[in-house]
């Protein structure tokens, strides 16, 4: 599982914990999230390619 | 035809060329910055040491790499002088641009309070990726940081840097941390969370001077306690940058006024994001950034598009106790609580139990897209 980071905001996805609120499960992993889902916190779209792949924490 | 012309290179200047450019592959855009033109994300500057990165991390393009992506003249290190809005040319101290559009996207600079002392000039104070480089340099093997300003990147800068293990005292004129944007049941969490983690407040009181010491720094407060502390930190707000547009004539209140097209006073010259007030609001913030960013792309290539702003929450993020806001647009209602060990949710509730707004602190955080999703678009 790998976490990614937005880098407008900052906004970490990690796949382990998916966004559940967002109807994302947990164990979602990043290319499986729909290509029109975009930031909860900023709005940047996934097709914008603005997530890089976060070091491991 | 002459070029559209960015003055800044941050997070508006950036993401209207970004986003001009998916609409207009081949149309001339140059990009004006007074700095080294790098994008990076600045809401990550008072988070970064919790997530392992130094400036030079953060930096996650260069100039000439942004040049290339958005195919672009990219004009690093170029001071904007004056501009002419009746000939539309841009002087830059020796040259002269002439443009077809201008969009100003100049940012804000940090608010300052005069401040007593031998060491009042070391007082730093991260508006930028520069300033975060010269900030980490001086806390480097240091141990006590003293901050000025409780609010959301005075907080989030005392939760990183107390989790980094940095003794971390925080002084604010205010009674709690975060006073502007939460009701006070919610900042109370966030107060007490943050000294669970080692923070020390000292509220209702100002530091008037900073003075040497044989071993760091001493900050002496109005209410007659002083502070030791090796770094003093300044976060106590923003001040939209308008000189540039009052010297060409604009119109400006707080910041650069103008419509919901993002369009100033003058002919063919536009403003967004932190120097600009939209129809008297000034929204330092990421997300409203992103949707004037769409739509002054969208009006430059041909379309005239107002800025719809949907409900956009301000995520607090300090890891202790998040918290999430959504200011209501006017205090003309009361606060509904609902709370319990686990966080807050505050409701802005106008007449008939209308939602205007919400905040929401620790495990409530979770509410925050269904809330947002109940309020209307403004």
């Amino acid at each position: 599982m790998k976490t990614w980071q937005c880098v407008v905001c900052g906004f970490i996805y990690d796949e382990a914990k998916g966004l559940p609120e967002d109807g994302i499960q947990a164990g979602t992993r990043w290319e499986d999230i729909p290509a029109d889902w975009s930031c909860p916190d900023c709005g940047v779209a996934k097709a914008d390619f603005e997530m890089v792949e976060a070091v491991a924490a | 035809m002459d070029p559209i012309v960015i003055i800044g290179s941050g997070l508006a200047g950036y993401t209207v060329a970004r986003e001009f450019r998916k609409l207009e592959p081949a149309a001339s855009l140059v990009v004006v910055s007074r700095d080294e033109a790098s994008s990076y994300s600045k809401p990550m500057l008072s988070n970064a040491l919790a997530a392992g990165k130094g400036a030079a991390q953060i930096a996650n393009a260069t100039a000439a790499q942004m040049a290339e992506q958005l195919k672009a003249r990219v004009l690093a290190g170029a001071e904007a002088a004056s501009i002419d809005t009746a000939g539309r040319v841009l002087q830059l101290g020796g040259d002269a641009i002439r443009y077809s559009k201008l969009v100003l996207a100049l940012g804000a600079d940090p608010i300052s309070v005069p401040i007593d002392g031998d060491a009042a000039a070391d007082v730093l104070q991260v508006n930028d990726l520069a300033g975060y480089a010269r900030f980490r340099a001086a806390i480097e093997g240091r141990k006590r940081i003293a901050l000025l300003g409780a609010g959301l990147i005075g907080c989030e800068f005392a939760n990183d840097l107390a989790a980094a293990g940095y003794g971390v005292e925080v002084i604010d004129p205010a009674p709690r941390p975060l006073g502007r944007l939460l009701p006070e049941v919610a900042a109370t969490r966030v107060r007490a969370a943050l000294e669970a983690v080692g923070v020390r407040w000292h509220f209702g009181t100002a530091a008037s001077a900073v003075s040497r010491t044989a071993s760091g720094l001493r900050i002496a407060l109005a209410n007659g306690d002083e502070i030791e502390a090796d770094v003093v930190l300044s976060a106590i707000g923003l001040r939209p940058r308008t000189q540039l547009a009052q010297r060409a004539g604009l119109k400006t209140s707080r910041g650069i006024v103008t419509d919901r097209f993002l369009q100033t006073s003058a002919p063919e010259v536009y403003a967004l994001g932190d120097c600009a007030e939209v129809e008297g609001r000034v929204l330092p913030f990421v997300m409203p950034i992103m949707q004037a960013a769409r739509a002054l792309a969208r009006t430059l290539a041909g379309a005239p598009t107002p800025v719809i702003y949907p409900a956009m929450p301000v995520v607090v993020k300090t890891p202790a106790m998040p918290a999430v806001v959504c200011p209501p647009p006017a205090m003309a209602g009361a606060w509904r609580v609902i709370e319990d060990a686990a966080g807050v949710e505050a409701l802005y509730e106008e007449e008939a139990g209308r939602l205007t707004g919400f905040a929401l602190v620790g495990a409530a955080c979770v509410r925050k897209n269904a809330l947002a999703n109940a309020l209307q678009p403004d």
